[in-house]
C-alpha cells in the first residue's frame, strides 16, 4: 500500500538519504533500525512532508506522487490517511488528554464535538489512558503521554501509522506500557512503520526489519531471518555489539 | 501641614482623578488594545517568515524602538501639519501610543512564540490541521500565556507613559495637574498627588495582573 522509491534527502552538505526504495504492504508492521545517524528517523519524516525530500516517488494506494514536487494539497490529503507518534510525543501542552484527541477530529475533521468526544474516548481507552481524560499533558508521566499521543494518531483511524522512536525518551519501567499498547495495535492487523531502538520489540512484534546505516537500506528481511540469519557485515556487527551491550 | 495646603490637596484630588478616569485611562487601554493587535500581526508575520513582509516588520520595530516616544509624538502632532495631515491632540496620543507599544509587545510576542516547543506544530500538521489552525488553537494560545506577565508590565508602563501626552495639549492626568500648580504655587504637595494617583491606578493593575497570572494557571497546567 506504501512503495517509497529512490527518496534522496541532504541537509546541506550531507547528504542524509541516499536513495531508499521501500514497500509496505498492508498489515505490515516494518521495524527500521539502525545507529543514530543512520538516517531513520529523517526516513520517517521525510514520508510524512515533515522534512522536504529532494528527489524520489511515493506511491500511496496507487497514487503515485513526486516527493520533491508535491502541492500543499497532496500534503493535506495524504497526512489525513496517515497517524505519526513522535519521540517526544509532542501533546498539546494547552489541551487536555481527551482535547489532543478530539482537537484533530473537530478542527481538521469537522467532526461535530459530540462524536468526537466517543471516539477519543474510546481511543484513550484502548491505550489504557480512559481514566486520564481531563488530565493536562504536565500533569502525565512521559509513558503516558506517549500513550495519549498514539490515541491521538489511532482516532481517525489511519491507513498507516508511523512511529519514531516511541520509546527513546522514556525509562525502561514506562517503555513497556508504551510498547504494550504499540503491540495491540499490530495485533489487531494495523500497518505500522516503526523506528526503534528495540531490538526485542522489533523481533518479535515486526513481521519485516529494515537495516539502515549511513543513508541507505543495507539489508531488510523477516524478522526472525533477520536476527537468526543476517546477510550483511555491517548487519552481523550491529547485532554483535548490541549482543555484547546487552550483558547476556 | 497647613489648612491652606490640606484645603488644596484635597480640592484637587478628584480634578485629577477625573481626567484620568476620562483621559489617562481611556488613553492607555485604547492604545493598549490597538497595539496588542499590531503586536500579533507583527509577531507572527516574523514567525511564519513571510517573505517581503519580515523585512517590513523589523524595519518597523527597528525604528520606532530607537526613537524616542516623544520624539514621535511631536513628530505625529507638530510635524505632520506641515504636509497636511492635522490629527486631533487625542487620536494623535493613541496612534503614537500604539504604534510606539506595537512595536514592543511584537517583540515580546515573537519571543514568546519561539519558545513553543516546534514539536506541537508538527503534530497538529500531523493530525491534519492547517496551519493557519495550528496557530491559532494551539501555538498563540501557549505563547499569550507566555508572553503575559511581559505584556502586563508593558501595561503598567503605558498608564505612566501616557503623562507625556502632555505634551501635545492632551488634558491628562498630568497636565491638570500643572494648571492646578499654576494656580497654587504648590509643586511639591500636587505632583506628589499626581504621583499617588498613578500609583493607585498601577496598584490596580499589578493586583488585575496577579489574578489573572492565577487564572491562567489554573485553566491550563504549565508546560511540560
Amino acid at each position: 500500500m506504501l512503495e517509497i522509491h529512490d527518496l534522496q534527502k541532504s541537509f546541506g552538505d550531507l547528504h542524509v538519504l541516499k536513495g531508499i526504495d521501500l514497500n509496505i504492504q498492508k498489515g505490515d508492521v516494518v521495524a527500521v533500525l539502525g545507529s543514530s545517524g543512520s538516517g531513520k528517523t529523517t526516513l520517517l519524516r521525510c514520508i510524512n512532508f515533515l522534512e522536504h525530500a529532494d528527489a524520489g516517488t511515493m506511491t500511496f494506494d496507487g497514487q503515485r506522487v513526486a516527493l520533491d514536487r508535491i502541492t500543499h494539497a497532496q500534503i493535506h490529503a495524504l497526512r489525513r490517511r496517515t497517524g505519526f507518534v513522535f519521540q517526544n510525543y509532542n501533546l498539546f501542552a494547552n489541551k487536555t488528554a481527551l482535547q489532543n484527541v478530539t482537537e484533530g477530529l473537530i478542527i481538521a475533521r469537522k467532526m461535530d464535538k459530540h462524536q468526537a468526544e466517543t471516539i477519543a474516548r474510546a481511543a484513550l481507552d484502548k491505550v489504557g489512558m480512559g481514566d486520564r481524560c481531563d488530565h493536562y499533558p504536565s500533569q502525565l508521566s512521559g509513558g503516558q503521554q506517549q500513550r495519549v499521543a498514539i490515541a491521538r494518531a489511532i482516532a481517525y483511524d489511519p491507513e498507516i501509522l508511523y512511529f519514531d522512536e516511541p520509546t527513546s525518551a522514556l525509562d525502561p519501567e514506562l517503555t513497556g506500557e508504551v510498547l504494550t499498547v504499540i503491540r495491540r495495535l499490530a495485533d489487531e492487523g494495523r500497518t505500522m512503520l516503526v523506528v526503534t531502538h528495540e531490538m526485542d520489540f522489533a523481533r518479535h512484534v515486526a513481521n519485516r526489519v529494515v537495516f539502515m546505516d549511513a543513508g541507505v537500506i543495507v539489508e531488510q528481511s523477516d524478522a526472525e531471518a533477520f536476527f537468526t540469519n543476517p546477510q550483511q557485515p555491517r548487519t552481523r556487527e550491529f547485532l554483535q555489539n548490541y549482543k555484547q551491550r546487552s550483558f547476556t | 501641614m497647613t489648612e491652606r495646603l490640606a484645603q488644596i490637596l484635597a480640592d484637587s484630588f478628584f480634578k485629577i482623578l477625573i481626567p484620568g478616569i476620562t483621559v489617562t485611562i481611556p488613553l492607555t487601554v485604547l492604545s493598549f488594545s490597538i497595539a496588542l493587535v499590531i503586536a500579533v500581526a507583527v509577531a507572527l508575520v516574523q514567525f511564519a517568515q513571510v517573505p517581503v513582509l519580515t523585512k517590513l516588520a523589523r524595519l518597523y520595530i527597528w525604528i520606532i524602538r530607537g526613537t524616542p516616544i516623544l520624539v514621535q509624538l511631536f513628530v505625529v502632532f507638530y510635524g505632520l501639519p506641515g504636509v497636511g495631515i492635522l490629527i486631533e491632540p487625542f487620536p494623535a496620543a493613541v496612534l503614537v501610543f500604539s504604534i510606539n507599544e506595537g512595536a514592543y509587545g511584537a517583540e515580546t510576542i515573537r519571543a514568546a512564540l519561539e519558545s513553543v516547543p516546534k514539536g506541537q506544530l508538527e503534530a497538529g500538521q500531523c493530525v491534519g490541521m492547517t496551519y493557519m489552525q495550528i496557530m491559532r488553537r494551539i501555538i498563540l494560545p501557549q505563547a499569550l500565556r507566555t508572553a503575559f506577565p511581559t505584556l502586563a508590565n508593558s501595561l503598567i508602563a503605558m498608564v505612566k507613559d501616557t503623562s507625556l501626552a502632555a505634551n501635545i495639549t492632551v488634558t491628562e492626568m498630568f497636565m491638570t495637574t500643572q494648571r492646578i500648580v499654576a494656580r497654587t504655587y504648590e509643586p511639591l504637595a500636587l505632583y506628589l498627588e499626581v504621583g499617588l494617583v498613578y500609583l493607585l491606578f498601577c496598584t490596580v493593575l499589578t493586583r488585575v495582573q496577579a489574578w489573572g497570572e492565577k487564572m491562567l494557571n489554573r485553566r491550563g497546567a504549565q508546560r511540560s
